[in-house]
């Protein structure tokens, strides 16, 4: 309780007092391209592979001949844009942009260079975690959108490849019954995620004391905060919006 | 001038420091000394504001520091400079970054001002084509000037020093020291130096406090350090066979 209690008035401390707005274009840039460039391959791979892997396990659990085979490539659809592609992907970012922020935070505090930041007059908990929050929020998204297109080709790969499903069909029960929303639904997830992993990690490097091993117990400590945020905000947002 | 008036501070219930008084003028080298977990390093954060002191404020010619919104504040900063113990150095940063970044982010200057400027204070410390060297790349000596160096960049008034030789070999040390009273007489700094070598005592110190459990219990030049009668200051002293047979030599003279 203490801890999420801190965690708000971190939170309030990244937009007070802040630094004028052009000294973080530059970090901003910087830290889109850590988070983003460097995620897409990790982020191809796994989606790649869920799409697979939903296409498979739907066509192997749809036995009954009274359904058409397309509804395979829908479930896909749904599966994938409600739920797989923003909160995997969420997770994924949560193991690797998070521990990477803990550890970059974290390393930060125990070598003083906070507390350099601090004596010459500079906000450091806005100057270092705003930049890493808005680039979050800028590349989740459009990483989930990758992930989320990707999943549906993997299925469609795996799908065909196998023959449990026709190209025709598949093209077509991907666009069967379709609903904008859930794209949009799947951003606002996104949006969020990427909030909560890229505030946690920063709340939790930022906040280390002690030396190397705090450290790594501060990205631990960030992934699993992450995944658990993550959750329930998963539901949160299910819950509230469908 | 800095000046601070009964700092007191404790952790959870134990107290650190018990109210501690002085006042430090520019151009000279003022030194906090004392021995391992008295305190100097909690002083030091209390007075830049890294810590807040439980009672008791802190002056910077005559602003106070301590109470002060958080402009005020923030504009005091801007002439506070602090060279930290391990130098603390930004690591994905050249050094000319480094040094760049207190101009960068404080001041508008135009950016061939700002340059010379880091070119300037570099020259002034001692270093020369390293600006595009990582601080992983250069050794702890060089980090000390680096943290120097970015420290004044911006003309700072005040200039903090935690223990500005501790890992570095003597004469090194020597020289660190030697820069940072040059620079301090130079450009007319308060200059806040917490050591533990006597050497540094010994060689720079125009203006001395000794802390014992949080408290000052001496005060004074190295001129009258060796004359000392307080049984603390003593023992801290006269522990190194180097300063005792120095004592003696004074006597024979
Ligand atoms: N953040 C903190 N929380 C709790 N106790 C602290 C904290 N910082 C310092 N202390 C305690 O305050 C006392 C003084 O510590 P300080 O770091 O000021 O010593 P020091 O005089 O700088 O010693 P050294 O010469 O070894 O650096 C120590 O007993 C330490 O345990
Ligand atoms: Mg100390």
């Amino acid at each position: 309780m203490h801890g999420i209690g801190r965690y708000f008035i971190f939170l309030g401390n990244l937009f007070i007092k802040r630094e004028p707005a052009n000294t973080y274009l530059k970090q901003i840039m910087e830290e889109c391209i850590k988070v983003g460039i460097d995620s897409i391959i990790i982020v191809t791979i796994v989606s790649t592979f869920i799409g697979a892997v939903t296409c498979i396990q739907t066509a192997f659990n749809l036995v009954s001949p009274l359904i058409p085979r397309y509804v395979i490539s829908l479930v896909v659809r749904d599966m994938t844009l409600l739920e797989l592609a923003p909160t995997i992907t969420a997770i994924v970012l949560a193991g690797k942009v998070g521990s990477n922020i803990a550890g970059e935070l974290g390393t930060m505090r125990i070598s003083e260079q906070v507390d350099a930041l601090e004596v010459m007059g500079i906000n450091s908990v806005s100057f270092l975690a705003l930049p890493k929050i808005i680039a979050c929020v800028i590349m989740f998204p459009m990483l989930v959108i990758l992930a989320g297109f990707l999943a549906i080709m993997g299925g469609y790969l795996a799908g065909t490849l196998t023959g449990v499903i026709t190209p025709q069909d598949y093209i077509y029960g991907i666009r069967a019954d379709f609903q904008e929303f859930n794209v949009f639904f799947a951003l606002i997830k996104s949006f969020a995620f990427a909030f909560l992993v890229s505030s946690i990690s920063s709340f939790k490097g930022y906040n280390t004391s002690g030396g190397a091993l705090e450290v790594g117990q501060s990205s631990t400590s960030a992934v699993t905060n992450s995944c658990i945020a993550i959750l329930v905000a998963d539901y949160l947002l299910a819950e509230l919006l469908l | 001038m800095i000046e601070f008036k009964n700092i007191k501070k404790s952790f959870d219930g134990k107290d650190v420091l018990h109210g501690l008084d002085s006042k430090f003028l520019p151009g000279r080298t003022n030194l906090i000394i004392g021995s391992s977990g008295t305190g100097k390093s909690v002083l030091l954060k209390c007075m830049v504001g890294l810590l807040e002191p439980d009672e008791g404020s802190v002056l910077y010619d005559g602003r106070d520091f301590t109470h002060a919104s958080r402009n005020v504040r923030r504009d005091i900063r801007r002439d506070i400079g602090m060279l930290f113990q391990g130098a603390a150095l930004f690591d994905s940063k050249t050094v000319e970054q480094n040094v760049l970044f207190p101009l960068n982010v404080l001041t508008d200057m135009p950016k061939d001002e700002k340059l010379d400027r880091v070119n300037f204070v570099l020259k002034r410390v001692g270093l020369e084509n390293v600006n595009q060297k990582m601080p992983s790349e250069i050794s702890g000596g060089m980090k000390k000037r680096v943290g120097i160096a970015r420290a004044i960049v911006n003309n700072s008034k005040y200039l903090y020093c935690d223990e500005p030789n501790s890992g570095l070999d003597p004469q090194t040390a020597i020289l660190i020291d030697a820069l940072i009273k040059e620079i301090t007489e130079e450009f007319n700094i308060t200059t806040v130096v917490v050591t533990h070598d006597m050497n540094s005592v010994m060689e720079h110190g125009d203006y001395i406090i000794y802390m014992y459990d949080g408290r000052k219990l001496w005060e004074g030049d190295n001129t009258q350090i060796l004359d000392t009668t307080v049984p603390e200051l003593q023992d801290f002293i006269f522990s190194s066979k180097l300063v005792r047979s120095m004592k003696k030599m004074e006597n024979i003279k």
